[in-house]
């Protein structure tokens, strides 16, 4: 990134002694951690007050799953009621493992096959780059920002036409071209940071392919091959539209299982709470995991 | 991958795709398949399972189909696009997906830089309100859906009512939230995921800014207010850009919110939800298939700007 400053700003800085103007700089530094003024304290205070109401719907799921379903559906709310395990146990007794299994299955799978078809790609378009690379790389992007509902009917023709609707592989499968141009950016990102002189050092010292990889690239990447992989593991895990109308009974998702629960009559809050409290765990797990390169990934490593 | 060593008997990592006077042509050219062969996979895959469809879905626009009628099945020129165009419900699908997209895009993007300038701040627990402002990205779609459906606007037990009596006493207004403000509700439940994902963008950008020349402005008397305008909106331009335009791509698609929080009633089904319907539903393959193809066009003039904005971030970084 390069910096925009405004003419303005060049302009002061060039009228003032650099050295003199650095010791005032730390000395209002100083001045300024130890003494926060009350504005300061209070903008501390109000970034506080934000975060606590973003995050109280999350902590409102939490503590509802783990209140008895009478005590969940009262107005007004009562927070301090017993707690129980009875949102979970009504959960875990209405069959969700095989929905969360199949939902492991499609993620992980079409998480391993990502990494093993962009890896290479990212490599062919950054350390030993094919023409028109960046032509490439564009085309990748390009295809994410089609609106996937418009694959829909086709999708579900093809699956249909080789029998293989409610089957999980075709689902990872799907997942796999879904999350691949998001892996190849990431990747590439990650690979151009390896530093040039030191695989031509490496080349020069008649290094093969393999020990440059594991010597020299792995170091730089595996950080990012991480979270990439946390993130495609997230997308595959959310997704419901496709996973909706290329499932059936056998091989439908956790996000499926989610919305066909809530059918019953009666009181189901707390179990609807703990329900999308375990779907949403492994997300939660890889998202935390990946918290510094979330942003990396979101935008497709164009923002670092 | 053990082949482009085996078989590429080119100079080593170049930095950009130029090659070497010396080499012979021949050489030069098994060099070439060389470097394309670990592309290729991922290219063709992506290429088969992209492009294809969306052939299919044109070529399905100009088709008479529904799968209820089989034998009726043949061309139909432009009268699908002339059906949704006309179709009252599909012209307001059109009219919700971009008042949908463009309220919560504003307003994540403004909430996302209030508090990206909040935490670009050093205070007491600045990592923990951090984390605590990403948790909302973290919750499956649907998952957060049914919370906001059922945990929070029920009419009867949900969290905004329950408080609305916590504060007031019985006499408290209680709101049918869903029922009465339909759009509103789905907005904000989306507004509450994507805001995090706005702020981490620009928070990105805010820290990538040139802290010694803000510092220096503000020994050379420029206010808050001056810096802000003057410095860091500027430079924050771009990422403001990045954010709003991703941001679009990613909720023009919504349907997860749609499909839990009104199953698309009361006026809230936007294009990915009609087309969804009248698929999955209605098994009106061609009209589904016109509908697609209007969301491509419409999804399409966002994706051009946005993909000249990557670019350019793009150009400016590798630089």
């Amino acid at each position: 990134m390069t910096i925009p400053t405004t003419p303005e700003a060049s302009g002061t800085i060039a009228g003032t002694n650099p050295a003199q103007e650095h010791a005032a700089e730390v000395e209002q530094q100083v001045v300024n951690h130890r003494r926060q003024s009350p504005g300061s304290r209070l903008l501390g205070v109000l970034a506080w007050v934000v975060g606590l109401i973003f995050i109280a719907p999350v902590l409102w799921m939490i503590l509802t799953s783990f209140h008895k379903e009478a005590d969940a559906a009262t107005n007004p709310p009562s927070p301090f009621a017993p707690l129980s395990l009875d949102g979970y146990k009504s959960f875990f007794s209405a069959g969700p493992w095989p929905p969360i299994l199949n939902s492991v299955t499609a993620s992980v799978v079409s998480t391993i096959l990502v990494l093993a078809l962009a890896f290479p790609a990212a490599y062919a378009l950054s350390i030993r780059p094919v023409r028109k690379w960046t032509d490439v790389l564009f085309f990748f992007l390009s295809t994410k920002f089609l609106p996937i509902v418009a694959g829909l009917l086709p999708i579900y023709l093809f699956a249909q036409k080789v029998h293989m609707l409610d089957n999980i592989w075709l689902l990872a499968v799907f997942y796999t071209v879904m999350n691949l141009p998001i892996a190849v950016w990431m990747l590439r990102s990650f690979l151009a940071e390896v530093p040039l002189e030191m695989l031509e050092a490496a080349q020069v010292d008649g290094a093969g392919l393999l020990t440059t990889m594991r010597k020299i690239i792995a170091p730089v990447v595996m950080p990012g091959i991480a979270s990439a992989a946390l993130i495609c593991f997230i997308f595959s895990w959310n997704e419901l539209l496709f996973a909706r109308v290329l499932t059936g009974t056998r091989a439908e998702t956790a996000p499926v299982f989610l919305t066909g629960f809530v059918t019953s009559q009666g009181l189901f809050l707390a179990k609807v709470c703990a329900a999308s409290l375990v779907v949403s765990l492994p997300v939660l797990i890889a998202g935390f995991a990946a918290q510094d390169k979330l942003v990396q990934g979101l935008s497709m490593g164009a923002v670092k | 991958m053990t082949t482009t060593t085996t078989t590429s008997p080119t100079p080593g990592p170049t930095p950009g795709p130029t090659t070497d006077a010396k080499t012979s042509k021949a050489l030069q050219r098994s060099g070439d398949w060389a470097r394309r062969a670990p592309l290729l996979p991922a290219l063709i895959l992506v290429i088969v399972a992209t492009q294809l469809p969306f052939v299919v879905t044109i070529v399905t626009s100009f088709t008479r189909w529904n799968a209820y009628y089989p034998d009726k099945r043949g061309f139909a020129g432009l009268s699908n696009f002339g059906t949704v165009l006309s179709d009252p419900d599909a012209r307001h699908a059109i009219w919700v997906t971009v008042l949908l997209t463009v309220s919560v895009v504003l307003i994540s993007l403004v909430l996302g830089l209030v508090i990206a300038l909040l935490l670009d701040r050093k205070f007491l627990g600045q990592g923990i309100v951090r984390t605590m402002m990403i948790t909302p990205f973290l919750i499956v779609p649907v998952a957060a859906a049914l919370l906001w459906k059922h945990a929070i606007y029920n009419p009867e037990y949900g969290l905004l009512n329950g408080i609305l009596k916590g504060v007031f006493g019985n006499g408290a207004p209680q709101v049918d939230w869903i029922g009465t403000h339909p759009l509103m509700s789905v907005i904000l439940a989306i507004v509450w995921q994507w805001t995090p994902f706005m702020m981490l963008i620009l928070l990105a950008g805010l820290q990538s800014r040139p802290m010694d020349v803000v510092e220096a402005a503000r020994m050379d008397g420029a206010n808050t207010w001056q810096i802000f305008t003057n410095m860091t909106l500027p430079h924050l331009r771009q990422y403001i850009e990045l954010a709003g335009l991703l941001g679009t791509i990613y909720v023009v698609q919504n349907f997860d919110h749609v499909f839990t929080i009104t199953s698309g009633g009361l006026g809230t089904a936007n294009l990915p939800y009609y087309i969804y319907q009248t698929f999955y539903t209605a098994h009106d393959y061609g009209l589904a298939s016109a509908a697609g193809v209007i969301v491509v066009i419409l999804t399409l003039i966002v994706a051009t700007v946005a993909l000249r904005t990557v670019f350019s971030l793009f150009k400016e970084e590798s630089r």
